[in-house]
């Protein structure tokens, strides 16, 4: 019995331990070390057949040049600034498209509701590449959007859309509005009807009773919703690449150039552990939140 | 309470047209016959007869249908123990961080978790490959896995499997015969999320797939790149085709299923 016990926690464990939590450290040890040409292309490495003697010499090696120069290089700061405006405006922009389709969905007709549920759901089991990749040929100069302006006439030249800033919020709207509309459709689901009828008893006009009872009511999902669209979208590494342009700086695209195109895995590894440390913030505080409200639902 | 009116009606036609229709002209440019992806000339499968003519294509179908395979299923294994654990197993040292290299992954950005895979398998000298993409893949997929099946073992009776031990059965017979069938559905599906997050990541993928392996999203990146092309509109279409259907048909079925379990209660109280 204990033995197995033992078994179902040891191999898990030790799976999570190994996979994922040694390879942080291995990246937060590199962030600390130089850039080196050679394989692997970095220094100092671990030389455990020194000994002691070696582990002190390795450790006296390290140090936080690399974040030094994270602060002095100008193109970390705008880009670490650029991620925070272009995921909050994409936060902002998904609720505000995304709350309509929630409220509506939560006051469908019964019999409605699980096929909204189902259609809400089923891009999110399509590719996420493939998403991406539609807005491309939509987006594009001869694509079908500006066809179809430019046949209704609200436009006599087409737009550049595509590779600008605002391909990317289109982008990250459209990926990621099933997450926003899922929790908010959540909690306005369970609001209580008799509380919009006795508001408009007491003298409510109806839109009165949806700001000051159904909008208050929904902030957990809203909350909720903010935050699975803001921590994804802060590290998104193919929304921009794909729609972004030459101007779009996001910090995921900046970690894999300098890994893949620069070669240099110290500053790439301190880009990650700094993009890290900004988002333990909003992670910690929706961890909260969400306890908070399991705690309230019980 | 509920009532649809013009602003509902308007804010989900909209809504989904805004969902679907970027995908409906994909499915539907795969059977243009131009070259011009915005140009319509016709109706044509040509694409679809040079996609499976596109070795590169097909080997890369292949690796990521084998990767995904084989990661979905460790990572259901350990997932479903990591939550037995979590939810039944009690205290045990480490537990603490134990949950939250569970919960960690699902936020981590995959940049952040591609790149710190790479440089421990080159660290230990591991050569990327097939091998590394699926360990990768477990990895994170695993952590989906627990919390799927968690949710699923948290809201069932224990009493349920208090009373197959009191009557006998051994604690491996309990969990067999009494636990398994009743998360089985939240396993099932777990299953069927890690399989397809696993073939559609792109970016962990790229980082732990050595330059011999190549799976079908890093493929259809490296290609998308460039521009859009007929050819990817056709795989798309394929793709959404497979999952549309997928989906369809396990709503259809879990909602027969519900049904008759509403039918078999109804009877059970009244028998």
């Amino acid at each position: 019995m204990n033995f197995r016990r033992a078994f179902l926690i040891l191999v898990p464990y030790m799976w999570l331990l190994a996979l994922f939590l040694v390879p942080f450290l291995i990246v937060f040890k590199i962030s600390l070390s130089d850039v080196e040409l050679s394989i692997p292309p970095y220094t100092p490495t671990l030389d455990f057949s020194a000994g002691w003697a070696g582990f002190k010499d390795f450790l006296s090696q390290l140090d936080f040049e690399n974040y030094v120069w994270l602060t002095q290089d100008d193109l970390y700061w705008k880009a670490y600034l650029s991620s925070l405006q272009i995921a909050v405006i994409s936060t902002i922009l998904t609720l505000l498209v995304g709350f309509p389709i929630a409220y509506g969905m939560a006051n469908a007709p019964d019999e409605w509701r699980p096929t909204l549920m189902m259609l809400v759901i089923l891009p999110f089991w399509t590719s996420f590449l493939i998403r991406v990749y539609a807005w491309m040929g939509i987006l594009s100069n001869e694509g079908f959007l500006n066809q179809v302006l430019l046949w209704m006439g609200v436009i006599s030249e087409p737009l550049t859309i595509l590779n600008t800033n605002s391909a990317v919020y289109i982008g990250i709207v459209y990926t990621y509005l099933p997450f926003m509309i899922l929790p908010i459709y959540a909690t306005l689901e369970k609001l209580d009807g008799s509380l919009l009828e006795a508001a408009e008893d007491l003298g409510c006009t109806r839109s009165g009773a949806f700001w000051l009872v159904t909008l208050p009511l929904s902030r957990p999902g809203v909350i909720a919703g903010c935050f699975l669209v803001f921590i994804p979208a802060l590290g998104e590494f193919v929304i921009p690449s794909l729609l972004g342009g030459s101007g779009t700086l996001m910090i995921g695209k900046v970690l894999w150039e300098e890994f893949f195109s620069n070669r240099d895995w110290p500053v790439a590894s301190a880009v990650a552990v700094v993009l890290l440390a900004i988002l333990i913030v909003p992670i910690i505080l929706f961890q909260r939140q969400q306890q908070r409200q399991q705690e309230a639902d019980r | 309470m509920r009532r649809l009116t013009w602003f509902n009606t308007v804010s989900l036609t909209l809504g989904f047209a805004f969902l679907y229709v970027p995908m409906l002209i994909l499915v539907v440019f795969s059977f243009n016959a131009s070259k011009l992806v915005t140009v319509w000339a016709g109706f044509s499968t040509r694409w679809y007869g040079e996609l499976f003519r596109n070795e590169a294509f097909l080997d890369a179908a292949w690796v990521t249908l084998k990767v995904a395979l084989a990661s979905s299923t460790i990572a259901t294994l350990l997932g479903t123990m990591a939550a037995y654990v979590l939810v039944r197993g009690g205290r045990f040292f480490g537990r603490t961080l134990f949950s939250g290299m569970i919960y960690a992954p699902l936020v981590m950005p995959e940049v952040i978790t591609g790149l710190s895979l790479l440089l421990l398998f080159i660290s230990i000298n591991l050569d990327r490959g097939i091998f590394t993409i699926v360990l990768a893949h477990s990895t994170f997929s695993m952590c989906y896995v627990s919390v799927v099946v968690s949710s699923r073992l948290v809201s069932f009776d224990t009493s349920v499997e208090e009373a197959a031990l009191d009557l006998g059965c051994t604690p491996f017979e309990a969990f067999r015969l009494v636990t398994l069938p009743i998360i089985l559905p939240a396993v099932i599906s777990g299953w069927l999320l890690a399989f397809t997050l696993s073939l559609d990541d792109l970016v962990i993928a790229s980082f732990a797939a050595g330059p011999s392996s190549t799976t079908l999203p890093i493929k259809i990146f490296s290609s998308v790149r460039l521009g859009v092309s007929p050819e990817i509109n056709a795989l798309s279409t394929i793709m959404i085709s497979i999952v549309a259907v997928g989906v369809i048909a396990t709503s259809l079925v879990s909602k027969r299923a519900i049904a008759r379990q509403a039918r078999e209660e109804r009877a059970a109280m009244q028998g």
